[in-house]
């Protein structure tokens, strides 16, 4: 299990700009890397964070070698419907966690 | 390297007595963005391993099976203010524990389980969660009676030229706090916010790390994870920063 952290409000108005923000563990492993005893590392990157909100993408991120590792996101959508939105991580390995929260609009 | 080290050995002019409230943490000294990211619970990655130690706190480990929930109860009220007395003695063997080893000694004495790594992701996100309880509260160690011996180990430690540089931790982090060494303003050296998130590392590191790092930085002898050396000299550390805040998790370059 990896660990991840969201940050986005439980509730908001109809209309209202929802800020969210995530973090996650993993080691962004470059794949040009070699370990203690000159072995190459293994690439293992998230290439892709998508968040779907109601069903529906609202983010998307692709990302590189390069990239630091435990990547920071935060973007910004807006409160149109009371649902579920969905964090997911792929890595090189598949999709390497999911997270759930549920925003309640009025 | 050689250079910057030669260059800092000449500033090293008179020695002003710092006491421990002008005394600066790592915090101050960083550009304004890391510092709001530290500030930020929501940006600084160090939060990552508090919120692993809370999910292992409650996680059964061992022979019994039992997890530090069942003992403890709720962290955020029974570990509240545990780390700021850390390093300090256990009343049962006598000896002089860090927040990890405390950790660990409750694995092996307490729940029938293996002690942690001293370095490994769990025993990390352990002591960042514990000490993360203490986040706001002053630094306040015994120092006094079984505590008297350790801490004056540490304070000898911490004045002793060491390495092929020939320099002590207090030419460092007293003389030279505020000046730059490669891509570092040097601070006073405060244990305050470890366990802490290095960029440079790209992950979360114990206090050790640091320490060896430093012990690198002038060509010495890199002492074990949780060596008593380094266990008294981080009881020296907590003296000196009496009264300061704990930042557990801090964000360093
Ligand atoms: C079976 C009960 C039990 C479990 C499980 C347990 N502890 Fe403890 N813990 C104790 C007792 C008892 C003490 C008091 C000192 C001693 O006797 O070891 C203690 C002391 C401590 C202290 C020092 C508190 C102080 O006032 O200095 C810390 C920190 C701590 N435990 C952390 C943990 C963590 C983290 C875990 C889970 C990995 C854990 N404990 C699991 C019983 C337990
Ligand atoms: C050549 C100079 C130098 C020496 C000698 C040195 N350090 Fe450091 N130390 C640094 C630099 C540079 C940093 C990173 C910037 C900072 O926090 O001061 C650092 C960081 C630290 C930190 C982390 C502070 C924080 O808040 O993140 C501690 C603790 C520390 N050193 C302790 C020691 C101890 C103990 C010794 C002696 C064994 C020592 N240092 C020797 C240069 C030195």
């Amino acid at each position: 299990m990896r660990t991840a952290r969201i940050a986005m409000p439980k509730t908001a108005r109809k209309g209202d700009i929802v800020e969210i923000k995530t973090l996650i563990i993993h080691p962004m492993e470059t794949g040009f890397r070699r370990d203690d005893v000159g072995r190459p590392v293994p690439r293992d990157i998230i290439g892709l964070f998508t968040v779907t909100y109601a069903g529906t993408e609202v983010f998307r991120m692709d990302l590189f070698p390069g990239v630091a590792a435990n990547p920071f996101a935060a973007f910004t959508t807006i409160a149109t419907e009371t649902g579920e939105f969905v964090f997911t991580w792929t890595d090189d390995k598949g999709v390497a966690h999911v997270e759930k929260m549920t925003l309640t609009v009025s | 390297m050689r250079s910057a080290l030669l260059a800092l050995v000449v500033l090293m002019a008179g020695a002003i007595a710092a006491t421990a409230e002008t005394r600066t943490s790592a915090r101050e000294l960083l550009p304004p963005e890391l510092q709001a990211q530290q500030a930020d619970d929501d940006a600084n990655p160090g939060m990552l391993w508090v919120t692993s130690g809370q999910q292992l706190w409650s996680m059964p480990a061992g022979a019994n099976a039992k997890s530090c929930s069942e003992c403890h109860g709720d962290a955020t009220t029974s570990m509240r203010g545990i780390a700021a007395r850390y390093p300090a003695i256990d009343a049962k063997s006598g000896r002089l524990m860090n927040l990890e080893q405390r950790i660990n000694n409750c694995r092996t004495a307490n729940m029938a389980a293996a002690a942690l790594p001293y370095e490994g992701e769990d025993l990390l996100a352990l002591t960042a969660y514990v000490a993360h309880q203490s986040r706001g509260l002053p630094v306040s160690v015994r120092i006094d009676n079984a505590a008297a011996p350790h801490f004056e180990a540490g304070r000898r430690f911490y004045f002793e030229r060491q390495g092929q540089l020939n320099v002590s931790c207090s030419q460092c982090h007293d003389d030279n706090v505020g000046r730059r060494l490669r891509g570092d303003r040097i601070s006073s050296g405060l244990p305050t916010a470890w366990p802490a998130y290095r960029l440079d590392w790209q992950k979360m590191g114990s206090l050790h790390r640091r320490l060896r790092a430093c012990s690198l930085g002038v060509r010495a002898e890199q002492l074990d994870f949780g060596s008593p050396e380094y266990v008294n000299l981080e009881l020296y550390l907590a003296g000196r920063a009496d009264g300061h805040l704990v930042e557990t998790p801090g964000l360093r370059k």
